[in-house]
């Protein structure tokens, strides 16, 4: 086994583990504490896969900021030291018979189809020239409308928080 | 390509990522929790976009930009989801689905 091979049985172990731990753990902040482990063991995987920059990315975004926000919003919101009752029996059933349906459906679809390489094609190594050239570029491989169209996004979204979130007078 | 592992792990840790979100959001009640469910399933596509790149298409970059995008749009769904529900708490002092049912502006 390379070392290749424990890493990625590590952090995958540890997404998974994490992942069922925030579903089921009963205490908020501690939930979001374990989403916080499975962003930063996803950030590993796109190391894994050498993606650097989105890593990168996924770190000082998601992990960085998402899970900060989502924590503050939690210490606003509720008592830290309040326990979740345990969800209904037959909303239990459901969410586990979901799980089993789906995913056996999902994974037997996915390990009975042969995937093919697009053959011939050497690969592109993914530096930051590499990535803002195609972000901004307008032709092959450019990307510049979706880069606009997200900048339009992430105006509305600010827009909209402030808007929301303000209070009323009166 | 990596070494000595194929393109099914990935899937299949990312596909068991997405329906434990799914199933989370099921019998989860309060709202922030159901955000972190939802936060589950945006990263195990964003696994999918990224494999498909490395282990398919290795001559182009849109998996990579599209990953970048959906860590873009959860950012956006986060900050928007939150003010609304900081705004639910404010009106009724709690945040569980079954006490929310009306969102007149």
């Amino acid at each position: 086994m390379t070392l290749n091979v424990v890493m990625f049985y590590l952090l995958s172990g540890v997404i998974l583990t994490f992942s069922v731990l925030t579903v089921t753990s009963r205490k908020m902040l501690r939930a979001a504490v374990y989403l916080l482990f499975v962003l930063v063991a996803t950030s590993g995987l796109y190391f894994l896969l050498k993606f650097q920059f989105l890593a990168a990315v996924q770190l000082t975004l998601y992990a960085g900021g998402i899970v900060v926000l989502i924590i503050f919003s939690i210490l606003l919101t509720s008592h830290i030291s309040e326990k979740f009752k345990k969800p209904e029996t037959w909303k239990l059933w459901m969410g586990i018979t979901a799980f089993v349906l789906g995913s056996a459906l999902a994974l037997w679809t996915l390990l009975s189809h042969n995937f093919v390489k697009e053959p011939g094609v050497k690969e592109i190594p993914v530096n930051m020239h590499v990535i803002g050239n195609q972000l901004l570029g307008v032709g092959k491989n450019g990307f510049a409308l979706p880069f606009e169209i997200i900048s339009l996004l992430l105006l509305a979204s600010m827009v909209a928080a402030i808007v929301i979130a303000k209070k009323e007078k009166n | 390509m990596i070494q000595g592992i194929s393109i099914y792990h990935f899937l299949i840790v990312s596909t068991l990522m997405f329906f434990i979100g799914i199933t989370g959001f099921i019998i989860r009640q309060n709202l922030i929790t159901i955000l972190l469910s939802v936060e589950l399933i945006l990263n195990s596509v964003a696994i999918n976009f990224l494999v498909f790149n490395r282990y398919l298409f290795p001559g182009q970059l849109q998996g990579h930009f599209f990953s970048l995008f959906i860590v873009g749009v959860a950012a956006a769904e986060a900050s928007v989801a939150i003010a609304l529900i900081i705004n639910i708490y404010r009106r009724i002092h709690n945040i569980e689905v079954n006490n929310v049912n009306e969102m007149k502006f």
